[in-house]
């Protein structure tokens, strides 16, 4: 993946909000916080920001509400001119596209899920998924074939002539899901898609995500406030507060080594046993006897072996091939909640 | 503490009205002692500038020399040739495409299968029953003289509306420019579009079209904006994700999402333009309005009586189905419904056309309903009312209402008007602003009225200010009880409420019938038709301010054991005062619509001037009497509506 280069490269991106928020920008003195900046009547949407995504990589951005993760989404589409830094898609700065190129690029790269649908309402299901084809100027034909083939993916066969009035918020969220998908973009923003969902149909549309996903294999910017579904999904997790990213790492690493204090707080009530695996916990220079235990494998899954089991390293390997070692006190550790 | 700032200003308003109305005073106890000057009493005639004249030049100028007149010319062309195929079409005008008139019984049958899709059986009959009760009567010829301007003029009056209401949304700049031309034109007398639209788009139908045509577009601007305004954020960034050009996100997401507002706007846009194409009458426009005109005129009360029904069911018919297709919501069709059931409405609806076309081609009483076979009851009718009105009781009400009216209460009440020297006119408006609304308004209120008093016109504005400041005032005293009366129950609420909705649909001019019936052609008609006329939003907004007073503060006047009376006057009018100005405000505006249009009765006031300057070519008269009325008009929109959105703000009531 390191190999690769990025799909989306940010770098010191700013977003203020305000009256005249290039001017102050330049005159803003550095490290200088959010509430300051609000004192002086603006308010800092995103602040200094850098951060790449890899091809393939799903990033999971979480915060407290108004902490500026839709602002950086829309920040990454364009939807918002940002005030200062770059950011690139593909190598090109998006901050220099023309209005022309600009819709070239969202025609043919880049799908957004919106938090409350976004949808046309006096199109059906049908018209709604098939929108960004027909914006591309796709024939009736071709528009039609491809849209009834994205509604079946997301399982709303037999409603296309439905108006969106006449669904569930579920059914409308796929809606959505299909719009974002009909033009087979690389790029995938998500904003909170599953947030106005009650928890069965979220688990069910997760499910259904995880399984798109795994046959689409897109670049994905995923938005959520739930830690469970960021874990269930995300490569890595990106933590946001007041405007800025306080840490951007596995979610593994989030909770073993938070870099703040404000990620350890957030992160207090994880069961850690669940999110942390072999593969991390493993030290690579140790080397143990005896059966391996999977890299993949969390410390949850592991639970009855460390109890029983009465080495005090344990060799991991992936794939077959050994990786190192873990300390069993320090998996017990993590398992009883001693970090 | 909080209440501080609010209590002071309310002293300084205070303060500075009783000021301005003790300088009133003053100069009335001078006239009285007959020691005013009485170049203070009135503008000499030697001082009024000739305002006329001026504006008469920049017509001039800008009709000739800046060419103006060539390009209406040039655009009444086109416009004509238009409202002749329409002509041609609805009652047979013998011009191109010369296959009209369609038979009746075909547009009505269409009609009635619109009504259908839009609403159901009910409106199916409604629109049916309208185009039934109009040909039966023998009136089918002039509704669709008329019909045929409003099939022109709406659809233009929405087309421009729209535009201009994109660009006000889309550019700051027009928006601030249009506002003020907006309320200015919104208060403009009817008969100040008439003249200019006579000059400069040939008498006739050219010229109502374009009148009518003006008078519509204002709501359209409005609505289009406010519902583009409204146009969810999200689904727009959706628009935008999906690769829109700008014009893509208008046509496909900016104009459906803002599709109620819209419909909305035909919906007043077509009311509207039912009402003005009415009046158009006065500029020679024949169909309803003129016959309407003619025979109120020779005080044929039948006939006047079942155009005015005709007239009010088309205005019932068309607001409903208007209203209709508003709150229509696309519905889905099952799979593989076969085509003619997906498109049944259409089909049935050009089927019954052809057919009856086809029908009307052996049955000539289903092509066209003659004099002789028309059922119009007009000379029973006509009886009928006289003799009711010839009854000893009722001609003694009448009668005694009309002495004791003029007599006692109307023209002392006008001439004590007249005699008030102008200066003291003016600070009295002055004053009443200043309480109202602070000094800010006061110097708006008092500049306005001192341009009307420098027009020359000032005897006849303040004739026109006594008609509508009476009718309004009686209004009140018969609205306001039967307004409060009926808020006191849920039913009676929505029945006088929907009574007012349909009565606000009625074209203005049918009020005039019921006054000239009661009153004859004589000053307290004028008086009895602005006062049914403006009674409608009074009790209108009288009900609806009284009814959303919440429950909770109900509840507690309750607890607190008020009685029925302490409720009403401690609690609810005092929250309801706002909107009942907003009611008052527009029985204001419609009162003055309605006075010049009474002018035809024979009333001295400006809309006598207006309507005779009709007659002729006198631009700037027209204009400098219309601006006049705009004048007065406004000083009290802004006045009073700005009062109920302070007093608004201040209750918390949003
Ligand atoms: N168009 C705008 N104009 C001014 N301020 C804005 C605008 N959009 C967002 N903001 C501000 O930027 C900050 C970040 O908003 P943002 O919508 O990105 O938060 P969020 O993290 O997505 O919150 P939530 O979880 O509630 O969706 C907020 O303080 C918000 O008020
Ligand atoms: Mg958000």
């Amino acid at each position: 993946m390191a190999a690769n280069p990025p799909v989306i490269a940010a770098r010191n991106v700013w977003k203020i909000f305000g009256k005249a928020p290039e001017a102050y920008l330049r005159s803003l003195p550095a490290g200088r916080s959010f509430d300051e900046i609000r004192a002086d009547g603006y308010i800092a949407g995103v602040r200094d920001v850098s951060i790449t995504v890899g091809r393939g990589e799903m990033l999971v951005i979480m915060g407290l509400s108004g902490s500026g993760k839709s602002t950086l989404v829309r920040c990454f589409s364009r939807l918002h001119d940002i005030t200062g830094g770059t950011i690139e898609v593909d190598g090109t700065d998006i901050g220099s596209l023309s209005e022309r190129a600009l819709i070239d690029l969202r025609r043919s790269k880049m799908g957004m899920v919106f938090q409350s649908f976004g949808l046309l309402p006096h199109r059906t299901v049908l018209d709604n998924v098939a929108f960004p084809l027909e914006m591309r100027g796709q024939d009736r034909h071709a528009r039609r074939e491809r849209a009834l083939e994205v509604i079946r993916l997301v399982g709303l066969e037999g409603r296309e002539d439905y108006f969106p009035r006449e669904l569930s918020g579920g059914q409308q969220q796929r809606v959505g899901i299909a719009r974002s998908l009909a033009i087979e973009p690389d790029i995938w923003f998500l904003d909170e898609p599953f947030s106005a969902l009650d928890p069965l149909i979220r688990r069910e549309m997760q499910n259904e995500f995880l399984r798109l996903q795994k046959m689409l294999h897109k670049t994905i910017v995923f938005i959520t406030h739930d830690f469970d579904e960021a874990l269930r999904l995300a490569d890595r997790i990106a933590i946001m507060k007041d405007g800025a990213i306080e840490q951007c790492a596995t979610p593994d690493q989030i909770v073993l080594n938070p870099a703040t204090e404000y990620v350890r707080k957030f992160t207090e009530d994880i069961d850690k046993a669940r999110v942390v695996h072999a593969g991390t916990l493993a030290d690579p220079a140790l080397r143990a006897e005896g059966a391996a235990v999977d890299a993949d494998a969390s410390v949850h899954d592991l639970a009855r072996l460390l109890i029983q089991d009465q080495r005090s390293t344990i060799p991991v390997e992936r794939a077959g091939r050994p990786v190192g070692a873990i300390r069993r006190d320090e998996a017990l550790g993590i398992l009883v909640g001693a970090r | 503490m909080a209440h501080l700032p609010a209590q002071t200003t309310q002293t300084a308003r205070r303060r500075g009205a009783l000021a301005l109305t003790g300088a009133a005073g003053a100069l009335m106890l001078l006239h009285y002692a007959g020691l005013l000057p009485a170049a203070l009493h009135r503008l000499p005639p030697e001082r009024v500038p000739d305002l006329a004249v001026w504006l008469d030049a920049l017509f001039n100028f800008v009709k000739d020399d800046l060419g103006l007149l060539a390009l209406t010319r040039w655009l009444t062309e086109p416009l004509q040739w238009m409202l002749d195929v329409t002509a041609n079409l609805l009652f047979g005008k013998r011009r191109w495409p010369g296959i009209g008139p369609i038979p009746w019984t075909a547009i009505a049958a269409a009609a009635t299968v619109l009504g259908y899709h839009l609403g159901g059986w009910k409106l199916a009959a409604l629109a049916g029953g309208t185009f039934a009760w109009t040909a039966l009567v023998g009136q089918w010829d002039i509704a669709m003289q008329t019909m045929s301007v409003l099939v022109i003029a709406a659809p233009a009056a929405f087309a421009i509306g729209l535009l201009l209401g994109i660009a006000a949304w889309k550019y700051a700049w027009i928006d601030r420019a249009l506002k003020p031309i907006l309320s200015v034109l919104q208060t403009l007398p009817f008969f100040t579009y008439l003249l200019p639209a006579v000059i400069f788009f040939k008498v006739g139908p050219t010229a109502g079209a374009v009148a009518t045509t003006i008078y519509a577009i204002p709501p359209m601007i409005l609505m289009t904006t406010l519902g583009l305004q409204k146009v969810s954020p999200e689904i727009v960034e959706a628009g935008q994700m999906s690769g829109c050009t700008r014009l893509q996100l208008l046509r496909h997401v900016y104009l459906p999402a803002a599709r109620t507002e819209i419909l909305v706007g035909i919906n007043q846009v077509i009311m509207l333009c039912l009402a003005m194409v009415v009046l158009t009458a006065f500029i020679g426009m024949p169909g309803l309005g003129a016959k309407l005109l003619a025979m109120m005129g020779s005080f044929k009360l039948g006939r006047s009586f079942e155009i005015g029904v005709t007239i009010v069911l088309l205005a019932v018919t068309l607001d409903r189905m208007s209203k209709a297709w508003v709150a229509r919501q696309p519905m889905h069709h099952e799979r593989g419904t076969p085509f003619w059931r997906r498109h049944f409405a259409l089909l049935a609806g050009l089927g019954l056309f052809v057919l009856f076309c086809i029908v009307a081609q052996f049955v000539d009483l289903a092509a066209e309903i003659g004099r002789r076979q028309s059922l119009s009851m007009g000379k029973e009718i006509d009886t009928a009312i006289k003799a009711f009105l010839n009854i000893g009781w009722v001609k003694a009400t009448t009668g005694f209402l009309r002495a004791f009216l003029n007599v006692q209460v109307l023209i002392p009440f006008r001439n004590c008007l007249l005699w008030i020297p102008t200066p003291a006119f003016i600070l009295l408006i002055a004053a009443f602003a200043w309480w109202l609304g602070g000094r800010r308004q006061a110097v708006i209120a008092g500049l306005f009225f001192a341009l009307v008093a420098l027009s020359g016109w000032w005897d006849r504005s303040v004739i026109t200010l006594y008609s509508v400041i009476s009718a309004v005032a009686l209004a009140m005293l018969i609205g306001l009880p039967v307004a409060v009366l009926a808020a006191r129950s849920a039913r009676w609420s929505n029945r006088v409420l929907l009574i007012c909705d349909t009565a606000q649909t009625f074209p203005s001019f049918v009020y005039l019938i019921p006054a000239i019936m009661l009153f004859g052609i004589t000053d307290i008609a004028v008086i009895f038709s602005i006062l049914i006329f403006a009674m409608v939003p009074l009790v209108r907004y009288t009900i609806e301010g009284l009814r959303t007073v919440p429950p909770e503060v109900m509840e507690a006047a309750d607890m607190s054991g008020a009685t029925r009376w302490q409720k009403l006057v401690k609690v609810q009018l005092p929250l309801a005062l706002p909107t009942m100005a907003v009611g008052f405000n527009q029985a204001i505006m419609f009162a003055f619509f309605m006075v010049i249009i009474a002018a035809f009765i024979g009333t001295q006031d400006l809309g006598q001037e207006l309507q005779r300057t009709l007659a002729g070519t006198d631009l700037g008269k027209n204009f400098v009497l219309g601006i006049c009325v705009s004048l007065m008009a406004l000083t009290f929109d802004l006045t009073i509506l700005n009062w109920a959105a302070a007093r608004k703000r201040q209750l918390g009531l949003g």
